[in-house]
This record gives structure tokens, C-alpha cells and sequence, in this order.
């Protein structure tokens, strides 16, 4: 016997629900006729069964229960009766935009007009029935269903979500928008699985943003999961801003592969859901490069868990991280971010920063940053650092004849800014302000 | 690199050799049965003549172990311990000792010698017959004779008030202390180590302060009484009065030999008002071989209880040895403005792993704390710093500040780090620092020209990296730590 790790199982009774619901729908789910799409699904399945809902025992989620999604009894999402208004999904560029409801993508509300030669934007559900082979080689290949449950139970209930494939060579210069919205039901508590593919073929260019909205009414579950594929010297740039209701449960897991030379930046904008969890992993190859930031703004009872893991697993990559967040009310954060070099990795470069600020009493950080070095010709570092706006800088402003509470919003901006400021799309970074001082303004 | 090689081969003859000697279990002695169960816990309770409660204590403690698992949440790989395949009680008197330095190998007299260690000290860590306890010094040139320089001390201090000894003589001499705050900050309940030592402890350390002493000297384990086989499950106890100060010193730097392979030692400490406790350690017990064969596993409970205003409690360690390494000196932050400060050097090599860091729970207002931890990994070694800054929500203006920084030596070594950081009230300030990095080349190359060795390069650079922590060693400690640092990371180089 030696002492390493054994998995910590989770607790599989509140799981149960999600077992039932699945076996009900399964055959009904897209591409249920091929072999290959059922057997990933039963394997999410039975993972899922096995790791059940984390306990606070289980190490990844000590920070973050998950106790009040179990209370909930969430169905499977249907397409939505009710209409959502064009005009009210976000739009950062103008560029084309996949719109999805629910968790069903929805044709009519999209626009691919204008989509450049050589990329290819698609509803998962419609590829996989009328196009399986295009999504085959990468679907689940990432994000596999071993150690983590919500990519397990989402490769169950995997049914619909984007397809983005950007051609080898090709530039695309606006952002894809792909728009997630969270209607909900009156007719009680919805759960929805969306699963999104990109895949950016080798030396390609491409950015996308996620837009998560709350527009309607009832508790929603949205348990995403994103594979990205960066092609060797590909560039791709993977932003998410989300802006759920309040109601909201948010769980994601954003896994990505950074072929040689590649890079892939990553920045996740939170303010919304009542209990947000983003998990990032990158894993880096030879001479690759990453950015995995973002910056979090909460208050009320929200909770925000950003969890990430870069993984050098050959030599001469780069990683940068700089998450920043404030936090307001009894709203608590969790930040818990690792960078693993594995053996052989020499000539990493790796560095993290994370820094919270507390704007009440009742507000609380936990953070865990966390280096697993394998390799000595490596530079490695981590910051962490929790507080409130200095005094002095507030006296200050206020000092020159600026109101308090728009001292503190200025200040709150700019501590922020720090990672907003990682962002190099000049417009993409505006417009991720602006989300920051829409949330300053209600405060 | 000749002459670094040669060295290296000779510690590790010396630390082959010295395990050679496999001490017999045929002499003289009162050995308990091998196992552990209640009848056991009796009696070494009955051969320590302990108090009702004493035992009713270990019993009670030794009905939680039997409850609890064995912790598998570091990062440590090591067989099964088998806890029935053990003496959990031997009288000192059972080694077969060499009779005089004479007998000592010499490869290890060579290690002593290159630590600056006296000569009289010598005979004691090499366990030459006759310098355990008070028994009279052996023929030897002592420079100074540190039984007679122990007796001295000790009627300096009891004048003072001040009692240091045995635990097991506390128990008789002043058993109304030691009741009021054995298990106190160490609770029997606390992990599975800690409450196997609860059960099973057979000696350590009392001290106690009375209130605005200031302890005039250093206490250390050199002169202690009856410290003989307390090394297995020893337990400590430090209690500093309103307005006291004590520094305490634990170990040595030179290699000592044990057979005992599982350590499971507590440490608690009190610092009431005003009081300060200065807690030092220098761990080098036998690391195992090259290929990780042997070893001590030494699981350590240490922490203190800042309970007064203004009290501060520091520890500082260097850890060199053992196979196993599983120790977070901790300090609970009571009262307003306590200070709380970890101070740690841990080298590990060849295969020795070692999960070490510290814990600040900060529960007072104004509390402060310091946390600089480095962490040399060479050869296939793997080490972790697990820490934990907590901050309460009554933490008003509470500070804390954390550097990490780990150095690689060779490519297939780990190091790690895994602080957790914890705020729940915002006037309070955390700052955490980790990095990790290799010797830089060009620090070795500077010193190369100058016509320095490359293992000497590489203590130099080593040195000066644990500067922050050495330098709070108390004196005499800090200059054989120097030494040790570069004889630890012997053969890890070229």
C-alpha cells in the first residue's frame, strides 16, 4: 500500500435525479443512433454515478458547496415556449453570432451572415445529426469524463451547443459571439447542458467571447463545458463574460489544448449567478504560450469560484494569470489556481497573480494558488494578496472634491483595470469595462 | 568535481556505516511487548508513576486513534507503518555503545568535525557508553563538560523560578501546570500522530516561565536530563507567563542515529500577556539511504497558542533530515496584537520528501504574521509547502505576510506549494510571494571564476538564500546550520 491519493468519492444520492432524467431521454438525444456519441454519453453516465456531487471532503471543492443546487429539483431544459427579444442579446462586435436558449441553439435568433471563408459555425444538435464525422475527432477528447464530474455530467446530457472551426491560415478579425441565455421556466427549476467545440486549425487566428445572460424568471442550471484545439501557431482568443440572473446556477469547465507554438489567452468576466464555479485547464505544448485571466465583481449572497490549472508538459511554454476581483455584501470568492510543470518541462515560464479586495464586512476570499514543479530550469512564481481600498488613496480623491461612493467606484475601476488591461482587442476591452462600470453603478 | 564526489561517498559511507551497528535487543533492558493496546499504555504509565488522569488521558486518547485513519492527503509516498509492530516502551539502557571515541567511526567523527562540533558532544551524539543522563563523562579531552555546565545552569534557572525538565518529573513536581495545559493546544483529538502521541508519549521537555522572567539563556536539548530514547514520541510543553521570554533550541546538527523509524512528536506552546516564546529546530535525523531505504518518517505536531496580548510566538526550523518530513509549526493568534512568525530552511535529497509549512489563524485584533519558508529539493527528492493564513472575522486590522521560495537542483527533484489564504475580514491586509527557481547559472559561474569548487559555489549560493531564516537561529546554532546546508546538498551537483 502506499499513500498516494485515492479519488474521493462524492456523494452519489442527490446525483440520482440527474441518473433517472438521463436514462428517460437518452435515446431521444441527437446522434443517439451512433454508437460512438452513445458510448461517450454512457460513460459520462457512469462516471457521473460514480463521483457523484463533491462533499466538502473532496479537496477541488473545499471552498465551494454545492448543497443549495442539490435542494433544487432541476429538469431537463425543453425549448423554450417563450420568446426572447433579439435586441436584448449582447453584441461586443459586429461579427457573426450563434444564440442559444436554454441550451438549444436557435437559428432564428442567430446571425452568420458575413461569416468569413474557411471557418465553419454550426449548432452541435444539427451536427451531429446531418454531420457527425466533422466534430468526431474532437468531440470529448479533452474534456473526458475521468476525475471531473461536471464534464461527466455533461457528456451525458451532451445534446447541443457551437461548433466553431477556424481553417488552417485563416484570419478571422471580428469576434465570435456565441450568446448563452438562461431563460428558465414558470413551470419550474431548469438544468442544461451545453458543450461548446472550437477548434482553431494550425496557424489561424480567431477570438471568441461567450455571453452568458439571465433573461428569465425561475431557477436555470447551466453546466457547461468548452473544448478549444489550438493548431500549431494558431492564435486564439477565448473570452466569457457572464452576467446571470440571480437565481442562476453557473458550473463550467473550459479545457484547452495549445498545440506547438500556439497561443490561447483566456478572460473570464463575472458578475452574475447566484453560485458561479469557471474551471480553466490549459495544457501547454512545445514553445506555446498562454493568458488564463479575468476579474470578478459580487455582492448580495453571490458566490464565485474561479478554479484554473496550467499544465507545462513540454519545454519552453509561457503562462501569465492575473485575476482580480472584488468582492461586496456577503458575497464570497474562491480562487484556487495551479500551475504544474511537468517532468522535462525545462524553460518554463509560469506566473500567477490573484488579488481580492473586500469592500464589506461580511465579504470573504479564499484563495489557494498552488505550483507543482517537476523540473528545475524553471522560472515560477504566484501572488495572492486580500484587502480593502487603502484609506489614504480614498481620502485623497475625496480630499479634491469627489463624492465618496464615486472615489470608491473609481477605485474599485481601477484595481480592476489591472487585469482588464491583459485584454489586447482594443474593443473587446472596452466593452469588458464598460460590464465593470454598469456593475459599479449598481452598487 | 573529484573531490565532491569523494565527499559525497563518504557521508554515505558514514551513513551506511552507522546503521550497521543494529542495536541488539538482548541486553539488559525492560523492553514492552511489541504491540500497542491498552494494557500497554498502562504500563508505561505505571513505569512512569503517573497520576489517575495521566493514564485516564491516554486512555481516552488511545479510543479516538483506534477511530482514526492515517492522514493520506499529503504529498508523501511511503509503505504501511505497522502500528502493532512496534516496542512502544524501552528503558534507555538496551544499545550496545561503543566504549570510547576510539570505537566511533571515524568517517563519522570526520562529519562531527567539519560541524565544529566539541568534543565532548561528540561522545554523546555518537552514544558512547556512559554520556547518556547524568552518568560521568568518558576519557576525553572535553573542551568543556556540559554535564557539570547542565547542573550549573539548572540551579541558575530554578533560582529564577524557572522549571525545565523532564515531563514525566513535571508530572510529579508540578502536576496542577502541567494538567491546566497538556493537550490544551494539541488537543488528543487533533490527527492521528498527534493522538497516537497522546497515547503512547514516554518523554520530552516541561518548561515554565514565571511571570517577567526573562530566561537568561538559551534551553536547549544539550542539556537536557534524561533525553535518552524520548526521541520516538516525545512531547513538549512550554508555558512563558505573563511578561516572560524563553528561547528554546531542539535538536542538533549533527546526523543522529535512532532505530526507531516512526516519529510521531507534539509540541505545544503558551505564551500568556506580554510573554514570547522563540521555538528553534534544527531536524537532522537519519534520511535513508541514496534509494530511500530507512529513515526516520517523522510526523510532527507543533503549535503554539499566542492566549495574551501582546505575546508572539516564533519558530524556526531547519530540516535536513529524515526520510519523511510531515511538520506545520503553527500559531493560533488569540489575543490582540499577538505576533505569530515561521522562520523555515527544508532541504531535502536523494529520495527524502518532505510536506512542511505552517498555519496562522489569526482570531485577535492587530494580529501579525511572518511566514518565510525555503525549500531546496535535490536529486529525486519532492517537497511541499502546505500552509494556511485564516483570518476570523474579529481579525480587525490583522496582517499577515508570506514568501515561499523553492530551489531546484537537478531535474528530476519537485518542489511545491500549496498555501491556502482564508480572509473574512477586509481591514485585513495578506500578501503571499512564492517562487521557484534553479541556482542561476550565473551566479555559479561568478563564483567558478573565482576559483571556488562548484559544490562550495553551491553551498555559498545556498547559504545565502537561507539567509532570511538562518539569521534567526540563535548563534551557535546558525554557524552549524551554515555547515549543514552545504553538507546536506553534498553530491547533489555535477
Amino acid at each position: 500500500m502506499t499513500s498516494t491519493h485515492s479519488p474521493r468519492r462524492g456523494d452519489p444520492v442527490p446525483a440520482q435525479p440527474y441518473l433517472e432524467q438521463y436514462d428517460r431521454v437518452k435515446a431521444e438525444l441527437p446522434g443517439a443512433a451512433l454508437s460512438w456519441v452513445r458510448d461517450l454519453r454512457e460513460l459520462g453516465r457512469s462516471r457521473f454515478a460514480e463521483l457523484g456531487f463533491p462533499t466538502a471532503k473532496v479537496e477541488a471543492w473545499k471552498y465551494t458547496s454545492l448543497k443549495s443546487l442539490e435542494k433544487v429539483a432541476f429538469q431537463p431544459a425543453r425549448p423554450a415556449a417563450a420568446g426572447v427579444h433579439f435586441d436584448v442579446l449582447p453584441h461586443v462586435g459586429t461579427g457573426p453570432r450563434l444564440v442559444f436558449v436554454d441550451g438549444f441553439f436557435r437559428a432564428d435568433l442567430s446571425s452568420t451572415a458575413g461569416v468569413p471563408a474557411g471557418v465553419e459555425l454550426s449548432g452541435l444538435a444539427e451536427t451531429l445529426s446531418r454531420n457527425p464525422d466533422l466534430v468526431g475527432e474532437h468531440l470529448g477528447r479533452l474534456a473526458v469524463s475521468d476525475e471531473q464530474r461536471f464534464v461527466a455530467l455533461n457528456t451525458a446530457f451532451l445534446a447541443d451547443g457551437a461548433v466553431v472551426r477556424i481553417g488552417r491560415g485563416v484570419e478571422v478579425a471580428e469576434p465570435i459571439e456565441l450568446v448563452f441565455v438562461s431563460l428558465g421556466s414558470d413551470d419550474g427549476a431548469v438544468a442544461f447542458h451545453p458543450r461548446t467545440l472550437l477548434i482553431a486549425e494550425p496557424q489561424s487566428k480567431a477570438t471568441v467571447i461567450e455571453h452568458h445572460v439571465g433573461l428569465g424568471i425561475g431557477a436555470t442550471f447551466a453546466n457547461h463545458v468548452a473544448e478549444a484545439y489550438v493548431g500549431e501557431g494558431a492564435i486564439l482568443r477565448h473570452y466569457k463574460v457572464q452576467r446571470e440572473g440571480a437565481e442562476a446556477f453557473h458550473l463550467s469547465n473550459s479545457v484547452a489544448k495549445v498545440g506547438k507554438d500556439a497561443c490561447y489567452d483566456n478572460f473570464i468576466l463575472t458578475t452574475g449567478a447566484r453560485l458561479a464555479r469557471s474551471e480553466v485547464r490549459v495544457a501547454l505544448g512545445l514553445g506555446s504560450s498562454c493568458n488564463v485571466n479575468g476579474a470578478y465583481m459580487i455582492g448580495g449572497h453571490q458566490h464565485c469560484d474561479t478554479t484554473t490549472v496550467i499544465e507545462h508538459k513540454e519545454p519552453h511554454g509561457t503562462s501569465r494569470e492575473v485575476y482580480k476581483g472584488a468582492i461586496d455584501d456577503h458575497g464570497r470568492a474562491v480562487f484556487q489556481g495551479k500551475i504544474v510543470v511537468h517532468p522535462g518541462a525545462q524553460k518554463t515560464d509560469g506566473h500567477q497573480l490573484n488579488r481580492a479586495l473586500l469592500l464589506s464586512d461580511t465579504a470573504e476570499i479564499d484563495a489557494k494558488p498552488e505550483l507543482e514543479i517537476y523540473a528545475d530550469d524553471v522560472k515560477c512564481s504566484h501572488g495572492a494578496t486580500a484587502g480593502e481600498l487603502a484609506d489614504e488613496a480614498l481620502f485623497y480623491l475625496r480630499a479634491r472634491g469627489i463624492p465618496k461612493d464615486e472615489a470608491r467606484a473609481l477605485l474599485i475601476g481601477a484595481f480592476l483595470a489591472e487585469a482588464l488591461d491583459e485584454i489586447p482587442d482594443e474593443t473587446v476591452r472596452e466593452a469588458f469595462h464598460g460590464f465593470v462600470t454598469g456593475w459599479l453603478g449598481t452598487r | 568535481m573529484a573531490a565532491s564526489t569523494e565527499t559525497a561517498d563518504q557521508v554515505r559511507a558514514f551513513t551506511e556505516k552507522e546503521y550497521e551497528y543494529g542495536f541488539t535487543t538482548d541486553i539488559e533492558s525492560e523492553v514492552a511487548p511489541k504491540g500497542l493496546n491498552e494494557d500497554i499504555i498502562r504500563f508505561i504509565s505505571a513505569k512512569k508513576e503517573e497520576p489517575e488522569w495521566l493514564l485516564e488521558w491516554r486512555l481516552r486518547a488511545f479510543q479516538a486513534w483506534k477511530a482514526m485513519e492515517e492522514p493520506h492527503w499529503p504529498a508523501l509516498t511511503y509503505g504501511p507503518i505497522d502500528y502493532q509492530d512496534a516496542h512502544y516502551y524501552a528503558a534507555p539502557k538496551m544499545k550496545a555503545k561503543p566504549k570510547s571515541l576510539d570505537e566511533v567511526d571515524p568517517e563519522l567523527l570526520k562529519t562531527y568535525a567539519k560541524l565544529g562540533i566539541p568534543l565532548k558532544e561528540q561522545a554523546i551524539l555518537a552514544g558512547v557508553e556512559g554520556t547518556e543522563g547524568q552518568s560521568p563523562a568518558v576519557a576525553v579531552d572535553a573542551v568543556f563538560d556540559s554535564v557539570s555546565v547542565a547542573t550549573t545552569y539548572k540551579a541558575k534557572l530554578e533560582e529564577m523560578g524557572i522549571i525545565f525538565c523532564a515531563i514525566s518529573e513535571a508530572v510529579h513536581k508540578c502536576p496542577e501546570l502541567v494538567r491546566k495545559y497538556l493537550g490544551s493546544v494539541v488537543p488528543y483529538t487533533d490527527n492521528f500522530f498527534a493522538t497516537l502521541n497522546s497515547a503512547v508519549f514516554t518523554d520530552g521537555s516541561f518548561v515554565y516561565i514565571p511571570k517577567g522572567v526573562r530566561c537568561p539563556m538559551e534551553l536547549s536539548t544539550y542539556f537536557r536530563i534524561n533525553q535518552a530514547n524520548t526521541g520516538q514520541f516525545e512531547r513538549t510543553l512550554i508555558i512563558a507567563d505573563e511578561g516572560s521570554y524563553v528561547s528554546y533550541l531542539e535538536g542538533c546538527t549533527a546526523p543522529k542515529r535512532d532505530e526507531n523509524q516512526l516519529h510521531a512528536a507534539v509540541v505545544e506552546l503558551v505564551a500568556l500577556d506580554n510573554a514570547t516564546i522563540k521555538y528553534s529546530t534544527v531536524q537532522n535525523w537519519y534520511p535513508g539511504d541514496e534509494n530511500g531505504v530507512g529513515g526516520i518518517y517523522n510526523f510532527v505536531t507543533k503549535r503554539g497558542a499566542c492566549r495574551g496580548v501582546n505575546s508572539k510566538i516564533s519558530w524556526t526550523q531547519v530540516e535536513t533530515g529524515s526520510a519523511i518530513t510531515w511538520k506545520y509549526p503553527s500559531c493560533i493568534l488569540q489575543g490582540d496584537n499577538s505576533v505569530g512568525e515561521f522562520y523555515s530552511v527544508a532541504i531535502t535529497n536523494n529520495r527524502q520528501q518532505a510536506d512542511t509549512g505552517t498555519k496562522m489563524i489569526h482570531i485577535g485584533r492587530n494580529t501579525r504574521s511572518t511566514i518565510v519558508s525555503k525549500g531546496i529539493s535535490a536529486g529525486k527528492a519532492q517537497q511541499t509547502y502546505r500552509g494556511l493564513v485564516k483570518i476570523l472575522p474579529k481579525a480587525e486590522g490583522a496582517r499577515n505576510h508570506t514568501q515561499c521560495d523553492s530551489l531546484l537542483i537537478g531535474d528530476q527533484c519537485g518542489a511545491h506549494t500549496v498555501p491556502y489564504i482564508e480572509s473574512r475580514n477586509r481591514s485585513a491586509r495578506i500578501e503571499h510571494e512564492a517562487t521557484t527557481a534553479k541556482i542561476s547559472e550565473d551566479q555559479l559561474f561568478y563564483c567558478r571564476q573565482r576559483g571556488l569548487a562548484e559544490e562550495d559555489a553551491v553551498s555559498l549560493i545556498v547559504n545565502g538564500f537561507c539567509k532570511e531564516v538562518l539569521k534567526e537561529l540563535p548563534m551557535e546554532f546558525a554557524v552549524e546550520a551554515q555547515k549543514l546546508v552545504g553538507i546536506s546538498l553534498e553530491g547533489s551537483v555535477g
